[in-house]
């Protein structure tokens, strides 16, 4: 069970409060009708999903229902630090220690990277169909 | 591969059951294989036993960084059915079932599969309507199905409130006779002796920590007890898929999240078929040992860590004890979570990958283990010949790109 920090609220509420909404910082294609369907199907369905370090949108859905984001450790599931939307995580990838990246620990990388954009994908993609 | 039968357990009662062969070895890695599989869970180790045993493919290793089956083939609620809308998840689970249904002969293992049926129970008219859908979907693709009224859901499970007062009553179910449980550590068990008996070096405690990829070709993978060589390389890891596609460069369209179930003490014979409501939301059957094995939705949070929080236990029970008001006082006994890797259009992925010669076999989410053989079967086909089974063809990496979902989400009884 979470206790989780409103960056709104400024107080700290029972995780029955409030509803995971997936990935921070997922940014839209600045020009959907000109966008390949791979850089749309990377926006749409493709997510960090780290072992480690992950920036999280959630929802204070029976408080005062406003989204903020958390920085969480997806095994210790420790909330490194929760801050309102538009500001930027203070916890990063280069916080992770020596010793956390030799143990193959993770953190996100942000945006979307892709399958689909790299250009050998569907030349693949369409050998294993063939 | 020493024979089990009758006559086996009888001769070896003589000598106080001391004398049994181990069930697969304990082999050190060779330099080099033609197929590695990551992931010894039952999906991984039935892609190394149908690689040996159709594909004629046995200088085969399977990397488990565990031990064999402990992730989410020992974690999940053992339910085994193919009652899918759709037609290409139904061709899939429905190849698995049939599998299923000779599986303990063809192992020489029991499984203990018990095709004890399954119902999805129908709580609004929307939901009815969906379940004549489905049912009148799946009898097109040759799967058995029924769609029962309130009477008939009761006749089948008399102690459950299909009463008007209920607070969401039961209108009537979908009932899949042919479907029902299996026992989850036996399927992991046979396949790894089967696999063995034909070669397949199994390799636990062994953890993949890279990938050595020449030219955008696969050639081995980094190990913590040092790099072993392949021609061919298939992961098959569920929760840990995306972090083994970080390691090769590539993200895959998948979130993994803790999905928790628990078991209560031994009851005497109870339930003797397998409930599912995805509108209360829970699910219930009764294992051989007497204890209701229970489960219900995931945590909506990533999370790697093998548990989840406790008001999703809390909204489980609620559920069970609003069908099953005479489990009020059963106490649980063991709770526990699993990682499953979910795909946003609940269906699997079995994937060529942009790394030639790695291919995925992820994404099985929530219900995975009904497909263990299946999965395990056309895998092992894709792997063999480098190129999708015509029944994985749809689950392509590609069609999240393409837009050509196959969306199980709320289609199927998929209650995720």
């Amino acid at each position: 069970m979470f206790h989780i920090y409103c960056p709104y609220c400024e107080e700290h509420r029972e995780e029955e409060e409030f509803h995971p909404k997936g990935q921070a910082h997922i940014q839209r294609p600045v020009d959907p009708e000109a966008c390949s369907d791979e850089a749309w199907g990377d926006y749409l369905f493709f997510r960090d999903n780290p072992r480690g370090i992950h920036h999280e949108l959630w929802v204070h859905a029976v408080g005062c229902r406003k989204f903020f984001n958390i920085t969480r450790h997806t095994v210790s599931y420790e909330i490194l630090e929760t801050y309102k939307m538009g500001e930027k995580p203070s916890i990063t990838a280069a916080d992770l220690s020596e010793k956390d990246k030799q143990a193959g620990v993770q953190a996100a990388s942000g945006g979307w990277q892709t399958v689909g954009a790299r250009p050998e994908s569907e030349a693949l993609n369409k050998e294993a169909r063939a | 591969m020493q024979h089990y039968s009758g006559f086996g357990l009888v001769k070896h009662a003589l000598s106080h059951h001391e004398n049994w062969q181990r069930q697969w070895r304990n082999p050190t890695p060779k330099k080099e294989y033609d197929v590695i599989i990551v992931g010894g869970g039952g999906h991984g180790l039935a892609t190394a036993y149908y690689l040996a045993k159709v594909h004629g493919i046995t200088n085969v290793a399977v990397i488990e960084k565990g031990w064999l089956g402990g992730g989410n083939t020992a974690r999940n609620t053992t339910i085994v059915r193919s009652n899918y809308l759709w037609d290409e998840s139904a061709a899939l689970y429905e190849h698995s079932m049939k599998l299923w249904e000779g599986l303990s002969q063809d192992l020489n293992y029991n499984v203990m599969f018990s095709q004890r049926g399954v119902l999805n129970l129908g709580h609004t008219l929307q939901d009815m309507r969906d379940i004549q859908r489905r049912v009148n979907a799946n009898r097109l693709n040759g799967i058995d199905g029924e769609v029962l009224d309130t009477k008939g859901v009761q006749d089948i499970v008399p102690i459950m409130d299909c009463s008007k007062n209920a607070r969401y009553p039961v209108m009537g179910a979908s009932w899949q006779p042919r479907a029902g449980v299996a026992r989850h550590d036996a399927v992991a068990w046979g396949y790894a002796r089967g696999a063995d008996a034909r070669g397949v070096d199994i390799l636990q405690q062994t953890e993949v920590t890279g990938f050595k990829i020449h030219d955008g070709r696969v050639v081995g993978v980094h190990t913590n007890r040092g790099d072993i060589g392949a021609k061919t390389v298939g992961c098959v890891a569920s929760g840990n898929s995306g972090v083994l596609a970080k390691m090769a460069g590539f993200k895959l369209p998948i979130e993994s999240h803790p999905l928790q179930a628990l078991v209560s003490e031994p009851l005497k014979p109870v339930l003797d078929t397998v409930v599912m409501s995805n509108h209360v939301h829970g699910y219930i059957s009764q294992s051989d040992k007497g204890d209701l094995v229970i489960g219900a939705g995931i945590d909506g949070y990533v999370g790697y860590g093998q548990r989840g929080s406790y008001a999703t236990v809390e909204h489980t029970l609620q559920a069970i004890v609003e069908m099953f008001p005479i489990f009020s006082r059963v106490r649980m006994n063991r709770q526990w979570g699993g990682i499953v890797d979910t795909c946003p259009d609940a269906c699997p992925i079995l994937s060529a990958t942009p790394v030639k010669g790695l291919f995925f076999n992820c994404g099985w989410g929530t219900g995975g283990f009904k497909a263990t053989p299946g999965s395990g079967h056309i895998f092992a086909a894709t792997l063999a010949k480098g190129k999708a089974h015509p029944l994985a063809a749809p689950f392509s990496i590609d069609r999240f790109h393409t837009g050509a979902l196959v969306d199980e989400h709320g289609a199927a009884g998929v209650a995720h």
